[in-house]
């Protein structure tokens, strides 16, 4: 019984400080994109969380979402969410990925990141901080521990 | 008696060497974040790495070649670990000594590599298939230096009377430093030299990573890995580590501190090894580590020009100094 709570404990332990990101950009300025760029440098550190960054969707834990979904990119919005694997979040990163923001109800627009695959954090801002982004993907690690529950048993 | 006395010693090596891999690759990136100014990960990261892809879902996509895309990380992983029990450790000679030699332990160092261009060419993504044809470009122009290098030292060994040469145990036993002249020694050096440029390359470590190359082509060879596979990569890349720096080891700086000191018996031999484990994280903080920080990735056509001519060059004129210094010696 205390074995397999050890066990629990390490599990959740990689869950909580081994984040791999895949960062998304689904029709966005390029505004929100540089401060995740931001939050990757030494100044921020995010390794020293165990955050990295990686290049492919297949290696990913959270996807950041940036910008609001154009028509052009709904079909790999949605093709990179599937080939995410289990679990994963979803991190809409910025005004435009949460709400649309200035895009709001535009003919060439399928509105905010949610419309078209779940999300579970949000970050407001235009662009948002690098401490704000940090903070999100912390957070995040919350929903990944339910998704591990939820699993489990 | 003996088998079941040799089964208990590689049980002890692997996981020994699971722990010490383990503990450098977290050392490798604390000390790479603090080279560059920052904070860096806990010690414990690579374990909580592998920990978390191990919980993850592990994807198969529809285009790969099923078999073949499972086997690869197995390959990897077993071959990378069959190679630990080649290695001279401390004092003490290799668990599997008398079954294979240097040689041996070569080719089961490129396994890994083929493994994981197999791996990629399974994938059925265009990514990992320009990753699988990089690593094959990469191996092609590293294996000449790296096998002039372990070939050199044997065939002086052998010159000298020293037998069985290529075995790993006798090149261990027999540092070849004291036993050469000059130029021998100038060759030795220059073989060094090679072996360490070969070091990251054998590893994929920037400036070497172009079968990965996160930034242009995704993640290259293990661009669809997710889950389990990926995590047996990881190990394989933590326990290869080990054994080429290893090799580097027990190929030129197998000198240790019990006979020196005149400390004997067990305590001897602990402390060899304890030596050996600090030669190790030498040549991986300054071959792998280091290197690592201080150059940006270079161009698939400028990694093979630098192995192909001055790292080859090198290695070749280490061996000539060696011949000539059998020649002037009159071994």
């Amino acid at each position: 019984m205390k074995q397999m709570k050890l066990l629990e404990r390490l599990k959740l332990s990689g869950l909580k400080r081994a984040l791999w990101v895949y960062h998304l950009n689904s029709g966005g300025c390029n505004g929100c994109d540089i401060e995740i760029l931001a939050a990757l440098t030494p100044r921020y550190d995010v390794e020293r969380f165990g955050i990295k960054l990686v290049g492919s969707p297949r290696h990913a834990d959270v996807l950041l979402v940036t910008g609001t979904v154009t028509r052009p990119m709904y079909e790999r919005v949605r093709r990179i969410y599937a080939q995410t694997p289990d679990p994963k979040v979803v991190i809409a990163i910025g005004g435009c990925a949460s709400t649309s923001g200035v895009f709001y109800e535009s003919y060439n627009v399928l509105g905010p990141v949610d419309n078209v695959i779940p999300v579970d954090v949000y970050i407001p801002g235009c662009p948002p901080r690098p401490e704000a982004i940090i903070d999100g993907v912390v957070k995040a690690v919350a929903k990944l521990e339910r998704l591990m529950e939820g699993k489990e048993g | 008696m003996s088998g079941l006395n040799a089964l208990w010693q590689a049980i002890l090596v692997l996981v020994g060497g699971g722990v010490v891999g383990f503990l450098y690759k977290g050392l490798d990136r604390k000390l790479a974040a603090r080279l560059q100014g920052r904070i860096g990960p806990p010690l414990r990261q690579p374990v909580l790495d592998v920990i978390k892809l191990l919980l993850k879902e592990n994807i198969v996509p529809r285009t790969a070649i099923p078999w073949l895309f499972q086997a690869a990380p197995f390959l990897a992983f077993i071959t990378a670990v069959t190679a630990l029990l080649y290695l001279p450790i401390g004092s003490l000679a290799p668990v599997l000594h008398g079954y294979g030699d240097l040689v041996l332990l070569l080719y089961l160092l490129a396994i890994p590599a083929l493994a994981m261009a197999m791996g990629g060419f399974a994938s059925g993504s265009p990514y990992a298939v320009v990753g699988a044809q990089r690593e094959i470009v990469m191996m092609m122009s590293y294996e000449f230096p790296l096998a002039i290098a372990a070939v050199g030292i044997a065939w002086r060994l052998a010159t000298l009377g020293i037998g069985p040469s290529f075995s790993l145990a006798t090149i261990a036993a027999n540092p070849l430093w004291g036993l050469v002249g000059p130029l021998g020694w100038i060759g030795l050096l220059f073989l060094f030299v090679a072996l360490l440029a070969v070091t990251p390359a054998e590893l994929s470590k920037i400036p070497f990573d172009i079968p990965e190359a996160e930034t242009e082509i995704a993640g290259g060879l293990f661009v669809e890995y997710s889950g389990v596979n990926l995590a047996l990569f990881y190990l394989a890349d933590v326990i290869k580590t080990l054994v080429i720096a290893g090799l580097v080891v027990a190929l030129f700086i197998p000198y240790g501190l019990a006979v020196p000191l005149g400390i004997t018996g067990v305590g001897g031999q602990v402390l060899d090894i304890l030596f050996f484990l600090v030669k190790l994280f030498g040549v991986v903080f300054f071959a792998v580590t280091v290197v690592r920080v201080a150059f940006a990735r270079l161009k698939v056509d400028q990694v093979v020009r630098l192995y192909l001519l001055p790292t080859t060059l090198l290695a070749l004129a280490g061996l000539l100094l060696l011949v000539l210094d059998k020649v002037v010696m009159g071994g």
